[in-house]
């Protein structure tokens, strides 16, 4: 029993802490338009900031300042978000397919840089003894999961709320108007362009929180946790939950982490051993199933995009 | 308020294009004056479109000057002179089709302080109650006249001195034409500078006071429009219709 719950709880962590990165895409995707295929440098770049900032010093390695979590947390999310207003200034021209484009090949350089810049990141071996905050604060893994989970319930409940509002606000239906058609949105008196950069940037910064969360819940970081494939499940759970909702992308995040995990479970308990070093093919082409059946058959996601209506309409008379 | 010659707006050799080197309009001059209506009409390829989204800030510039109310904005970005008293509903992507009716009208008050965007909502739903009657649902499930009145009225917001019309009555019902033809004149009543890029030349130039004939990017005759209506050139020219046949008459 303590081991599925221990389970559970560990389970809950990683979904959560995706969930915040869907999120941040969601921002920029699901109500902006903005096709950023290159989450997973994104991720990166929070994850090895929370390393070097909260990490132990080593030799011949940049950073180990030793400095507390919350910090490091900040530190993430600004890094983060200073990359992409550089990609975002670079790739302001560029839409659409040109963008994914783009942004692919960042975040591929992005983990190449990582994998062989041996002083800032410790190259194919990463970094290592990051510091989980819950260390010194419960006895045994149970408690200290527990307490991690609750740190990543709030800061996804805070991440949460902010887009929440963020959406709803009169800048949240700019970015509507600017998914659905620049042109017209130009004539709307607001900049479209510097709009569409500033989603870029917040949303950024969701995955860099994510990234930093990983590493602290983890405790080490390399280049090998951000390769393509996990903008594929970024995307995979948007798509799957529900684009321009984020109730549908934290559904997402659930629903398909779930399913990556219990597949891994399947793969090394059911399939013969000699065709186990597979397994992660079969995980990849089980998640592309996944999505082509959600587009397929409900391309809207679990839970869709709801009609708002604002206060003053509902106030209005019929 | 207009320029000292009484133009709302006024284009001058105008030279524009979407890609540099390779322009489009060469040299077109027109101008508008307030509670005017005047549509741009002219074969496929002509430039109209370009003029008007040159107009509207959308196509580089690189030659020529577009002043409102007497004030070169030819470098003002697109963004800035629908502040400065330009509304502009382009010919497709004109309503924001997954925001409710009121949400659309409410971005066309982006650039206002919110209770006098409200204000002026609500003073809209007076004038198009099709619009307050909906205002909760979808602007996608609109029909095509009900979008160009939602689009109009989105322009309205910011109660510009020039409106820019790019096809306005494509893809309408005879009906639903009429009605919006009815709608720009009640705007031009209210003093609101109106220039119209249409297809439908013969609708558009009868509703209207002025007209320009433009051909592969050049002016080339322009005038009063029931001038330009029962001008038998125009038609067969311009506008493959038969000849000796005056525009007047080819839609009977």
């Amino acid at each position: 029993m303590i081991g599925l719950v221990s389970y559970l709880v560990f389970f809950l962590i990683l979904s959560l802490i995706f969930g915040i990165a869907v999120l941040g895409l969601n921002l920029q995707w699901g109500f902006t338009g903005l096709f950023n295929a290159g989450v997973a440098g994104f991720i990166g770049i929070g994850a090895y900031t929370m390393a070097i900032l909260t990490g132990p010093s080593r030799d011949a390695v940049f950073g180990g300042f030793e400095l507390p979590f919350v910090i490091g947390l900040i530190g993430a999310m600004v890094v983060s978000g200073i990359a992409a207003l550089a990609v975002g200034i670079v790739t302001h021209k560029l839409k659409h397919e040109y963008l994914a484009v783009a942004t692919f090949g960042i975040a591929v350089t992005i983990q190449l840089v990582c994998l062989n810049w041996e002083y800032l990141t410790g190259g194919t071996l990463g970094l290592i003894g990051i510091p989980n905050p819950t260390k010194d604060l419960a006895e045994g893994p149970l408690a200290q999961n527990a307490l991690f989970l609750c740190i990543v319930i709030s800061l996804g409940l805070i991440t949460f709320i902010a887009i929440e509002n963020i959406v709803k606000s009169p800048w949240g239906r700019m970015l509507k108007a600017i998914r659905e058609d620049e042109i017209a949105s130009s004539s709307l008196g607001k900049d479209p362009a510097r709009i569409r950069l500033e989603a870029f940037v917040l949303g950024c910064m969701a995955m860099g929180l994510s990234g930093a969360l990983y590493v602290s819940f983890i405790g080490y970081v390399s280049p090998w946790d951000f390769l393509p494939i996990l903008t594929f499940q970024i995307w995979t759970m948007l798509i799957v939950g529900g684009s321009a909702n984020n109730r549908g992308a934290l559904l997402g995040a659930l629903i398909v982490w779930g399913v990556w995990t219990m597949s891994g479970y399947v793969i090394s308990n059911v399939v013969p051993s000699e065709i186990q070093a597979q397994g992660g093919a079969m995980q990849a082409i089980l998640i592309g199933l996944i999505l082509v059946v959600m587009l397929l058959l409900r391309p809207r996601g679990l839970i869709g995009e709801e009609l708002q209506v604002s206060r003053h309409a509902r106030s209005l008379n019929d | 308020m207009a320029s000292a010659a009484g133009h709302i707006l006024q284009v001058k050799d105008l030279v524009a294009g979407y890609i540099r080197d390779l322009p489009i309009l060469h040299g077109v001059s027109v101008y508008v004056d307030r509670g005017e209506i005047v549509t741009i009409i002219g074969p496929n390829g002509a430039g109209k479109s370009t003029l008007i989204k040159a107009v509207a800030g959308l196509v580089s510039v690189s030659q020529g000057s577009i002043e409102l109310n007497g004030k070169n904005i030819v470098n003002v970005p697109a963004y800035q002179r629908a502040t400065q008293g330009v509304g502009y509903v382009p010919q497709t992507g004109n309503v924001f089709t997954t925001l409710s009716i009121h949400e659309n009208l409410i971005m066309g008050g982006a650039s206002l302080h919110r209770g006098k965007a409200e204000r002026r909502i609500e003073e809209l739903y007076e004038i198009y109650p099709v619009l307050k009657s909906r205002r909760r649902e979808k602007a996608g499930v609109l029909s095509g006249g009900q979008r160009q009145i939602l689009a109009v009225a989105r322009a309205l917001l910011t109660q510009p001195d020039l409106i820019l019309l790019d096809e306005p009555t494509a893809g309408l019902s005879p009906k639903a034409a009429a009605e919006l033809f009815a709608l720009i004149r009640d705007l031009s009543g209210d003093g609101v500078a109106v220039l119209i890029v249409e297809q439908n030349a013969k609708a558009a130039l009868r509703n209207s006071d002025r007209g320009y004939v433009l051909a592969e990017g050049e002016n080339r005759i322009d005038g009063a429009a029931h001038t330009l209506l029962a001008d038998k050139e125009i038609g067969e020219i311009f506008l493959g219709m038969r000849r000796d046949t005056p525009l007047e008459k080819e839609e009977a």
